[in-house]
């Protein structure tokens, strides 16, 4: 074999051709078939390939081995030059183009963009062509003169050889006429239509050259563009060098991929770590973009505003509308500077072609949360699982420059959390709920509201009457309520407290200024909660020690339909009863014993009931000594048994009205008709008749009301304190009831509490 | 209608829209028999009509559409909810579902109330659009699995 000198451009050639034509991965042997595959699509006649093979010594071996195969590429070359075909003219051609070789193959173009671009700059394109080698699939592409750029005009008059395959001139020249701008040169030398097939490479080459330029000056479309009329010209099978061929989508993707690559080189070489990190030009350009808008670089740009303006950047609705999902971060509607910007960087890589993340990256992210309207509650940071620093900073919405938040990582984990808060802040049902005493914990909340709205057992019908009454005042402002908690001894009368704070809470994150001003006395119990989230009755343990083991409350299927109801499940109350309070109220424990003992003993004897009691009660006991009702009940609990069955109102009455004017009335028929409720069914009617008469008894309260507010304050709080330990005893009673008198009991008390329920 | 149209675990949620009532969303879990609860949710709107119109009172409360037996042969549940814009919520389950109770239910439309006045805060959603919001996608199949 002669020796054969090859520049190192028709080295790196043909050795790709090579390997494109080694299908067997033989290294060393280049198939026949694919070889004469090449060679024909060299454009060649048959004769001048049979030469060239016979020449190269091919067919005195009976196989394409590497070094006949580069003979016969710089033969085909030689031909294709026109130039005789002498083994000896191999070495002493100087400048010889490239064997060309006509192709069906859209990666053609595309490699042939890619070995341009690498031959052009091949410092910097150098990672490209791996890449494009592999795409290759077909073994012909055509490496043309712009490798050479100094390739003279010879190859270009010996084009007519290939000239009969290369049909369409007018797209190359389109595209030509796009790329000239770029390239220049060459260009004109290009009269027929084979020579049309060098342009474009020629000017492919620019091509990304210029992509990148563009890019780096952010300016994405024209990048788009350039590559897209790449694309554009008609498509020709026979005109593998047109990158307009076969399958534009490909070659696009290829562009794409090339100018994505390109631009990812240049990221790196100009030190981006993060692809969506913004760079201070422009940053600085998207604050004054945002100046346009509005000009206070700390007030929000409105929705209409900013969608006018995405707009024009000519995206799809839908792909707008899912940046502004991303960067709307406190999802109300309006755009901050930060936000501002993330969505500007956002529309711009979506221009470039960068597809849209799912998430916000966190370099996009504003710094801060947007919490003011909460007026700096630090709790919900904690709890979302922020440090607490960028929360204390909330109020100050100005926009610094963008450096990447360390704390917002968190915040991805935290999505749930936060997500919480924004149901909490976006839902206008929290706060009419909150109103209207329909609070329900939200299972997948984090935290545990418990609503301590009314310390209502709802099981009796005229508490929830009365309570509904006095009731209002305590519902808002819940200063009166949480003076309370140190009082309430029971565990669930403190999560019903806690609930109250939480959901107030939860709203003072949805901007309720009122609330978070109102419930300065509350956050201190819901910082407690707050720390306990999920354990608020752990919590306020820490305000009153709990009452004996909740028992646990399974949900009630008939009390349901009350959301209240739902607000004390977490409050295991210890009764199974449907429709249980969780408000035991801090109870004096040592009237619970005879009180639990009446019913047993149908409100005669107590003694029964007392052991039974006892061993729950004195925990109680202690945990109770403020209960300014204490006495007030035991002399309840010594005319209980004394009474009769059926109305002792009176005499208890006159016994207990004194130390306490209108409360004791409806405590007393309260604690009656619990102890009516205990027993069996004929005690029905009795029951009812005690209800009528509470009921009854229930307006002279408001007379006594008329008196003056501290006196009613001091009712109300009785009131109250006596509708806890009647929810306690309750419960109790009917914990008993269950385990003593069994299903027949329990049946007893169900006609009762569904008329409670319906209220 | 066959019988046992409506496979094991099936949820499925429909939105509609207005007084016109067209629908904005709707998403089954699985996904085969969509058509089935599409024409579901849409008989019971008229349900959900009847009892907004007949409560003046409490508007954009939480209502319960419990059906029980829609049909001797079917047996699904189909709640609804409406908001203060009469907008509807239909979560259809299937009755062997016993897991899912009350307060669940209620808390899936408040979920659902809260991503759709999410959706709602985009400018670039118009009212009365079928909703493409992919994070309000996610939230509802995020919801709908861990109902199923």
């Amino acid at each position: 074999m002669e020796s054969l000198t090859l520049s190192d451009v028709e080295q790196k050639y043909y050795s790709e051709l090579f390997l494109s034509c080694d299908v067997d991965n033989a290294k060393k042997v280049a198939s026949n078939g694919k070889v004469l595959d090449l060679f024909r699509a060299a454009q060649l006649s048959n004769e001048v390939v049979l030469q060239i093979t016979e020449l190269c010594g091919a067919t005195r071996l009976g196989h394409f081995g590497r070094s006949q195969f580069y003979i016969a590429l710089k033969l085909i070359a030689l031909a294709q030059s026109g130039m005789p075909l002498r083994v000896e003219t191999l070495n002493s051609v100087r400048d010889l183009p490239l064997p060309r070789f006509v192709m069906g193959k859209n990666e053609q173009e595309t490699r042939h963009a890619v070995m341009f671009a690498d031959a052009e700059n091949q410092g910097h394109y150098l990672p490209r062509p791996p890449g494009r080698v592999q795409a290759k699939k077909v073994s012909v592409h055509e490496m043309i003169q712009p490798c050479v750029p100094t390739v003279d005009p010879q190859p270009d008059t010996t084009s007519p050889v290939v000239s009969p395959h290369q049909s369409p001139p007018t797209s190359p020249h389109a595209w030509r006429k796009h790329k000239r701008q770029a390239s220049g040169g060459n260009v004109d030398r290009q009269p027929s239509v084979p020579g049309v097939v060098w342009p474009p490479f020629r000017e492919a080459q620019p091509g990304p050259v210029t992509a990148d330029g563009m890019w780096s000056a952010h300016s994405p479309p024209p990048v788009q563009e350039s590559w897209v009329s790449f694309t554009d010209t008609p498509p020709s099978s026979t005109l593998p060098m047109h990158p307009p061929s076969a399958q534009p989508e490909s070659t696009t993707v290829r562009t794409m991929t090339s100018v994505m690559t390109t631009n990812e080189i240049q990221r790196q070489t100009s030190g981006y770590d993060d692809p969506w990190k913004i760079t201070d030009e422009q940053r600085q350009y998207y604050i004054n973009q945002f100046k346009t808008i509005q000009a206070d670089l700390t007030g929000l740009i409105p929705g209409s505003a900013a969608k006018e303006f995405f707009t024009k950047s000519k995206l799809p609705i839908l792909e707008l509308s899912h940046i502004w999902e991303l960067s709307d971060f406190d999802k109300d509607g309006a755009l901050t500077l930060d936000e501002f910007c993330a969505a500007f960087h956002l529309v711009v890589a979506r221009k470039n072609g960068y597809d849209l993340p799912e998430k916000l990256p966190e370099s996009l992210m504003p710094k801060l949360i947007d919490l003011d309207d909460s007026a700096g509650v630090p709790e919900p940071a904690t709890e979302v699982g922020f440090s607490a620093s960028p929360v204390e900073v909330t109020p100050n919405k100005s926009p610094s420059m963008p450096s990447l938040n360390q704390n917002w990582p968190e915040l991805n984990q935290s999505n749930e959390q936060w997500e919480t808060f924004s149901e909490r802040s976006s839902s206008s049902q929290t706060l009419t709920q909150f109103d209207s005493n329909i609070a329900p914990a939200d299972p997948d909340t984090a935290i545990v509201h418990p609503v301590p709205i009314r310390m209502t057992p709802s099981k009796i019908h005229m508490q929830e009457m009365e309570l509904k009454r006095t009731g209002s005042d305590h519902t808002h402002p819940t200063s009166p309520l949480m003076a309370k908690p140190p009082e309430l001894s029971d565990e669930t009368k403190l999560t019903a407290t806690i609930k109250f704070p939480g959901t107030t809470v939860g709203d003072g994150y949805s901007s309720s200024d009122s609330f978070t001003s109102d419930q300065e006395p509350i956050s201190s119990a819901v910082n407690r909660q707050r720390s306990h989230s999920g354990t608020s009755p752990e919590g306020l343990k820490v305000v009153a020690p709990p009452p004996p083991p909740p028992r646990p409350q399974p949900s009630h299927s008939r009390s349901s339909s009350l959301d209240m109801n739902r607000n004390f499940a977490a409050v295991p109350a210890g009764s199974q009863q449907t429709g249980v309070v969780a408000f035991p109220p801090a109870v004096p424990p040592r009237p619970l014993p005879t009180q639990t003992s009446v019913p047993h003993g149908h409100r005669v004897v107590e003694g029964d009931g007392l052991p039974a009691h006892t061993s729950t009660s004195p925990q109680q006991m202690p945990e109770q000594p403020n209960f300014a009702d204490f006495s007030q009940f035991q002399a309840f609990a010594v005319d209980q048994p004394a009474d009769d069955g059926e109305k002792p109102s009176d005499s208890g009455q006159a016994k207990v009205s004194t130390p306490l004017a209108p409360p004791p009335k409806p405590v007393r028929r309260r604690l009656k008709s619990e102890d009516e409720l205990r027993p069996d069914v004929e005690d029905l009617p009795q029951k009812s008749n005690v209800i009528a008469t509470v009921l009854a008894t229930q307006p002279s309260i408001p007379r006594s009301i008329g008196k003056d507010k501290k006196a009613i304050q001091a009712s109300i709080r009785r009131n109250k304190e006596t509708n806890t330990v009647l929810a306690r005893l309750n419960s109790e009673l009917q914990q008993q009831l269950k385990w003593s008198v069994g299903s027949s009991g329990r049946m007893s008390i169900s006609p009762i509490s569904t008329p409670l329920l319906t209220v | 209608m066959t019988t046992r149209d409506v496979p094991l675990g099936t949820v499925q949620i429909g939105i509609c829209s207005g007084h016109v009532n067209y629908p904005l969303y709707i998403r089954s879990v699985p996904t085969q028999g969509e058509l089935k609860f599409h024409y579901t949710v849409h008989t019971s709107l008229d349900v959900v009509e009847e009892k907004i119109s007949g409560v003046g009172k409490a508007l954009g409360d939480q209502r319960e559409l419990y059906l029980g037996l829609l049909y001797p042969t079917e047996d699904y549940k189909v709640y609804g909810y409406v908001t203060n814009s009469k907008v509807k919520f239909v979560i259809v389950v299937d009755s062997s579902n016993t897991s899912l109770r009350d307060n669940e239910i209620r808390s899936m439309f408040r979920k659902l109330h809260n991503s759709f006045t999410d959706v709602m805060c985009n400018p670039f959603y118009n009212p009365g659009d079928p909703i493409q919001s992919k994070a309000f996608d996610s939230i509802v199949s995020a919801m709908m699995v861990q109902a199923c």
